[in-house]
């Protein structure tokens, strides 16, 4: 697989770990159903960790967004966790970075959630 | 020796199935001909991408996974210079009535970026009309930098 993805609990964080590449096809599917079965089951504050995503295309980028979009629009957040060059580079020449609240720190992410 | 080594000219041109696997054979093939033309690991990453970008392109809004339709993939180094050519059968389309990815109405919407960031990736990037039908894309890549 492509993509590996692991959901936990921080409290009343969910967690998702996503490693290897979100790439059109199996990784970008999975990434954006696991999104979508968090919202059905009305999780209101998601971290995605990205900290071992080593590639990321247009297609996973879109995945983002529209998680994103479906999250807020439930009126929950989503925020990003250890983005590495490559991945942040790509948020930010797509103006993408800034719409994204973006952490470094796991514990400093987690207690940013209102 | 690495110089010379470097410096000879290699082509290779295949033609692919509308497969999601052969984005990744041409990915894999193009960043490996420019491991030998001398790319830093930061262009092998840009070119890798735009590669990848222009396939999906071909195999899924050009030629859209038909199995009776091919992909000519082909690409080139020579003398400081890699050169990509992707061309599908498709119907092709107007570059100039692409949204704009990055305009605020457009910032949240799922896809639309392909081309973008292929054209933030490399030197050069062309798109022209095929005769009878199909679109070609031309990437090219200086390891000089512009």
């Amino acid at each position: 697989m492509s993509v590996k993805l692991n959901t936990r609990q921080v409290g009343d964080v969910s967690v998702m770990d996503v490693a290897g590449r979100i790439t059109l096809g199996e990784g970008s599917s999975a990434m954006r159903d696991a999104l979508r079965d968090m919202v059905a089951k009305n999780q209101k504050k998601i971290l995605l960790n990205l900290g071992d995503v080593t590639y990321i295309d247009s297609s996973g980028i879109g995945e983002l967004v529209s998680g994103f979009t479906s999250v807020t629009n439930s009126g929950g957040q989503l925020k990003l966790l250890g983005l590495n060059k490559r991945v942040k580079d790509l948020l930010q020449i797509t103006k993408l970075y800034t719409v994204f609240d973006v952490h470094e720190e796991e514990a400093s992410a987690i207690r940013s959630f209102s | 020796m690495s110089n010379q080594f470097r410096r000879e000219a290699e082509t290779v041109e295949r033609f692919l199935d509308s497969t999601l696997e052969s984005v990744d054979h041409a990915e894999e093939i193009t960043v490996g001909l420019a491991k030998k033309a001398g790319f830093d690991e930061d262009d092998l990453t840009k070119i890798g991408m735009a590669v990848r970008e222009s396939m999906v392109n071909a195999v899924v809004h050009g030629n859209r996974y038909n199995a009776n339709k091919k992909v000519r993939f082909s690409v080139s180094k020579d003398a400081g210079e890699l050169v990509v050519r992707i061309a599908d059968e498709g119907e092709g389309f107007d570059i100039d009535t692409l949204p704009d990815p990055l305009a605020p109405e457009n910032l949240f919407r799922n896809s639309g970026r392909g081309i973008f960031l292929i054209r933030s990736f490399m030197d050069d990037f062309r798109v022209r009309r095929l005769d009878p039908g199909g679109m070609e894309v031309t990437l090219v890549k200086r390891t000089v930098s512009k």
